[in-house]
């Protein structure tokens, strides 16, 4: 009874995105409507001595200046605006909360006109002394302060023994820059009153209803006075998880001015809100002269900011994913004086595996051995660390199926023998691993006699796919055409949807839909069983399914039962129900999602100018809803993959410990000319443990082992070794 | 709720640029608005026209988002300050479709999925229809190379190309 499910289906938001009609949060035109303007911070640290806005004040169309000392009430306690995604430890960034300053390009005055022209004008006459105190941004320089944070996974055996004692041995420093998420559309909030005293924020936002519990809390406000919504995110990438400043600000100019006010930030303003952060990995890997490992140690050192401590797992990937019987971790955070890190596409993940999988690729060179037979002959069955099974792991058909379908068995294993004209020519692979994650999560359906249904649930699209997939798993369970199912997510008062991060979306709100779906088909049944002489008389809800507007016996499909005659018998027109899934922690086996990319990269031999021409990526992550999206979510992880390889670094300048280039020209990311062939594989992954219809998620999947498939490409085209990312032409000489 | 009172200071009064009168053609509309010179066409299309389908993604000219067609060629409309533009036939995506109708363009990115978030679409789409008119790509390379001004963080860069593609195909 899948006519959708597992299909080609185009997007069903696609006509709206095509045409212009798809409102994003900074494009709610309003009357009377006043524009925000931002302004920063032009030292690390510090205090406000003095802000002088009478300047900007006298600005025509300027309706006010909030600063510290004239913004309406927040929370005092730091804890009121601890969200959903906050870090455990730490206190969180209060936007305009008092005369701190704690990381440059900081928010310390919003100016509210009638103009955004205007706005922008007075911003720049915001006068502001500063009283200044030390501060540093330089990693290098604080690695050696970095201080522990406990992560779960234990350690097994004597790891730095073992490699002691290893034939074989690589060990190596690996760097991953600063990188920003540079989401197209920049950060942004409407915030507008409804005339009773309510107000509704249009957000761009990966959780509408992380971010109404924050304003709820910072604003103490009661929770209907207060409506998050965002129908359409123009990408996040993880930098919308947390509510951002900008949310804040708009609420303290509406209730100040009690007008409706925008803020959309700039994009120099986007920079400040949070970034993946700077990560030296450690590798030590021990092997036998066979392939088999002894042993793994990951160490990493990573920057946080002063007042929060930010870390993900980049380090435990290593000893999961291969078999060692030894394996010791660290995570270490260097505190520096800027904003706070925060996810960005599959963290941890990114940057640790991008280090596991160049130290691999060192290691197969050391031994003389085939990069994918190394991997084959340290693979694991077993989740390492805890030694359960998997759910499912189809990762050697990752192997075999990308390895045949990029042609590695013409690879030519001498570095630098392969070449097409004056480009060396360089093949390399790596795995990627990621979680498979389910959150409770909650959807209602309201299905009308007519045959259309409705289903709402607060999650978000943020370019995932979700609304399409919403759509074609409730036309299945619901047995409708697609055109007649509606889809309403990114709005605070729909039932539970968590936060749309960590790949875990799909599967949630897929079974909570699934769920909730029963509960329709349920009541459809009882209402067709009150039906004169019901030929579903004895069916069960189990033996029975929607299909084609009917209620049809499973064994007996001729006994059936139309849903219109049903409800018309029952004299009601609309069925709603709403139901939440919950994940039973079953910890009898791990989840994960595996994949194996392989890349082709041509480096121009006397200009070193390198480009990826052709990249594989098989990808093992259960039952896909929707070939074309998802296929979609892995091409823009690899397109990622190649910006954190050959692109994308933040720069700092320490002397005034501030973002070099928080701009789109100057912070590389690739464009259409730098992205050639990418081919996409899913390999079959029946998994019927994770949950009922195999769902894991391919939203990070993409991103992660992309890199190191190219630095390793770049090793075996030119021979030289480049850890530190990007890898920039200059690096090659 | 009553709004509260604006907050004015008593000193003079810092001037902002007087208002223009600026015709412009927009979507085969005729337009008259009164702006001040500092407003670019992007903000007047956004907040002026309510015509949201155009994007700002930087509003330095670096991405793209804002691309619309001025006079059947593609700029970059944060670029541009509208008082310019005086005169002008502006095509912006809510112009491409016709009678309901999607631009093949529209159609084709959506058979593709040459695209994601939507984001940077409008502006892909309209600067797509201007190098279709400009007839300066012919192979998958040129098309790659006169579509970068365009950024797709989503990175449907492949899709993208096989869409227009699809579309030169046809014309
Ligand atoms: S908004 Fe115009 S190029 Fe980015
Ligand atoms: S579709 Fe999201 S930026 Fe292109």
């Amino acid at each position: 009874m899948n006519a959708y499910i597992g299909t080609s289906t185009s997007r069903i938001d696609g006509r709206a995105k095509v045409t212009g009609a798809a409102k994003y949060a900074g494009e709610f035109n309003i009357d009377g409507l006043v524009y925000g303007a931002v302004v920063e911070s032009t030292i690390a640290k510090g205090r406000i001595k003095h802000i002088d806005a009478s300047e900007a004040l006298r600005v025509r169309g300027v309706l006010d200046v909030l600063t510290h000392q004239n913004r309406p009430r927040m929370a005092d306690a730091s804890a009121a605006y601890k969200d959903d995604v906050a870090p455990e430890e730490g206190s969180p960034f209060r936007p305009l909360y008092d005369d701190k300053i704690m990381f440059s390009f900081q928010p310390i005055a919003l100016v509210l006109a009638e103009e955004w022209e205007t706005a922008r004008f007075a911003a720049s006459l915001v006068r502001v002394e500063y009283e200044t105190a030390a501060f540093t941004t330089d990693l290098q320089a604080q690695r050696n302060s970095a201080f522990v944070v406990e992560k779960p996974e234990s350690h097994r055996g004597n790891a730095d023994k073992a490699f002691a004692a290893a034939a074989v041995r690589h060990e190596a420093e690996y760097f991953i820059p600063i990188e920003h998420h540079n989401a197209m559309e920049p950060f942004a909030a409407t915030a507008i009153w409804d005339g009773g005293g309510k107000l509704t924020i249009y957000n761009k936002t990966q959780g509408v209803q992380n971010v109404q519990r924050y304003l709820c809390s910072v604003f103490n406000m009661k929770p209907d006075d207060l409506r998050v919504r965002s129908p359409f995110t123009g990408g996040a990438f993880g930098s919308g998880l947390r509510p951002q400043y900008e949310t804040v600000l708009a609420v303290l100019g509406a209730v100040k001015l009690r007008r409706p006010v925008r803020l959309a930030l700039t994009r120099r303003q986007v920079y400040t809100v949070g970034y993946r952060p700077a990560t030296i990995e450690h590798v030590a890997i021990g092997a036998k002269p066979d392939g088999t490992l002894d042993a793994i140690v990951h160490e990493a050192i990573a920057v946080t900011s002063q007042h929060e401590d930010f870390s993900r797992n980049d380090t435990a990937w290593s000893g999961q994913l291969y078999k060692s019987p030894t394996a010791r971790y660290e995570h270490r955070l260097a505190r520096v004086d800027l904003p706070t890190p925060c996810d960005m596409r599959a963290p941890g993940a990114a940057t640790g595996v991008y280090a596991l999988e160049c130290a691999m690729d060192e290691l197969a060179v050391a031994l003389k051995l085939d990069p994918v037979d190394l991997r084959l002959r340290c693979y694991s069955d077993r989740d390492q660390h805890t030694n359960r099974p998997y759910t499912s792991k189809q990762l050697r058909e990752c192997y075999r199926q990308g390895a045949q379908a990029f042609g590695w068995s013409k690879r030519r294993a001498a570095p630098r023998s392969m070449r097409d004209g004056t480009e060396l020519v360089g093949w390399g692979m790596a795995s990627g691993v990621w979680e498979a994650l389910q959150m409770e999560t909650a959807a209602r359906i309201t299905l009308t006699a007519n045959g259309h249904a409705e289903v709402a649930s607060a999650v978000s699209d943020i370019g995932t796919g979700t609304y399409t997939i919403m759509a074609q798993v409730a036309a299945d369970l619901l047995g409708l055409p697609l055109d007649n199912v509606t889809i309403k997510l990114g709005d605070s008062t729909l039932p539970l949807g968590q936060v749309e991060g960590g790949s875990w979306t799909a599967a949630s709100v897929s079974h909570a839909i699934a769920k909730t779906a029963g509960e329709i088909r349920k009541e459809l049944l009882r209402l067709a069983q009150a039906v004169p002489d019901s030929p579903l008389a004895n069916a069960t809800v189990d033996g029975v399914a929607l299909v084609d507007g009917r209620i049809v016996h499973k064994r007996a499909p001729d006994r059936a039962v139309s849903i219109a005659d049903a409800m018309r018998q029952g004299k009601v027109d609309r069925i709603e129900r709403e139901g939440t899934v919950q994940f039973e922690d079953d910890d009898s086996h791990a989840r994960n999602t595996h994949s194996a990319i392989f890349a082709e990269v041509k480096i121009d031999e006397e200009l070193g100018v390198i480009r990826v021409t052709r990249v594989v990526n098989a990808v093992a992550a259960g039952r896909i809803l929707n070939t074309k999206t998802a296929s979609s979510q892995i091409m823009g992880g690899v397109v990622w993959g190649i910006g954190m390889a050959l692109h994308e670094e933040t720069l700092l300048d320490h002397r005034f410990g501030r973002f070099m280039n928080p701009n789109i020209a100057e912070y590389h990311m690739p464009v259409n000319a730098d992205v050639y062939d990418i081919k996409v594989i899913f390999v079959d992954e029946p998994d019927t443990r994770i949950n009922p219809m195999g769902i894991k998620g391919v939203g990070e999947i993409g991103i992660v082992g992309t890199a190191a498939a190219i630095a390793n490409a770049i090793y075996h085209a030119t021979g030289k070794r480049v850890r530190d990312l990007p890898i920039t032409l200059d690096k090659l000489r | 709720m009553a709004p509260a009172k604006p907050h004015q200071s008593a000193a003079v009064a810092i001037p902002v640029p007087d208002k223009i009168s600026v015709s412009l053609n927009v979507n085969g509309v005729d337009v008259q608005l009164d702006l001040a010179p500092w407003t670019t066409l992007l903000d007047a299309l956004r907040d002026r026209l309510n015509l949201t389908g155009t994007k700002k993604g930087c509003d330095h000219g670096q991405c793209g988002a804002c691309t619309v067609l001025v006079d059947g060629r593609r700029i970059v409309s944060c670029l541009t300050l509208a008082v310019m533009k005086d005169g002008s036939k502006v095509t912006t995506i809510e112009g491409l479709a016709k009678d309901g109708m999607l631009h093949p363009l529209q159609q084709a990115f959506i058979d593709h999925d040459a695209f994601q978030c939507g984001y940077c679409t409008p502006g892909q789409i309209c600067s797509a229809a201007g190098l279709l008119a400009e007839g300066r790509a012919k192979t998958a390379d040129e098309i790659r190379e006169l579509m970068s001004g365009n950024i797709c963080r989503c990175g449907a860069y492949p899709n993208i190309v096989a869409a227009i593609q699809q579309v030169m195909g046809h014309s």
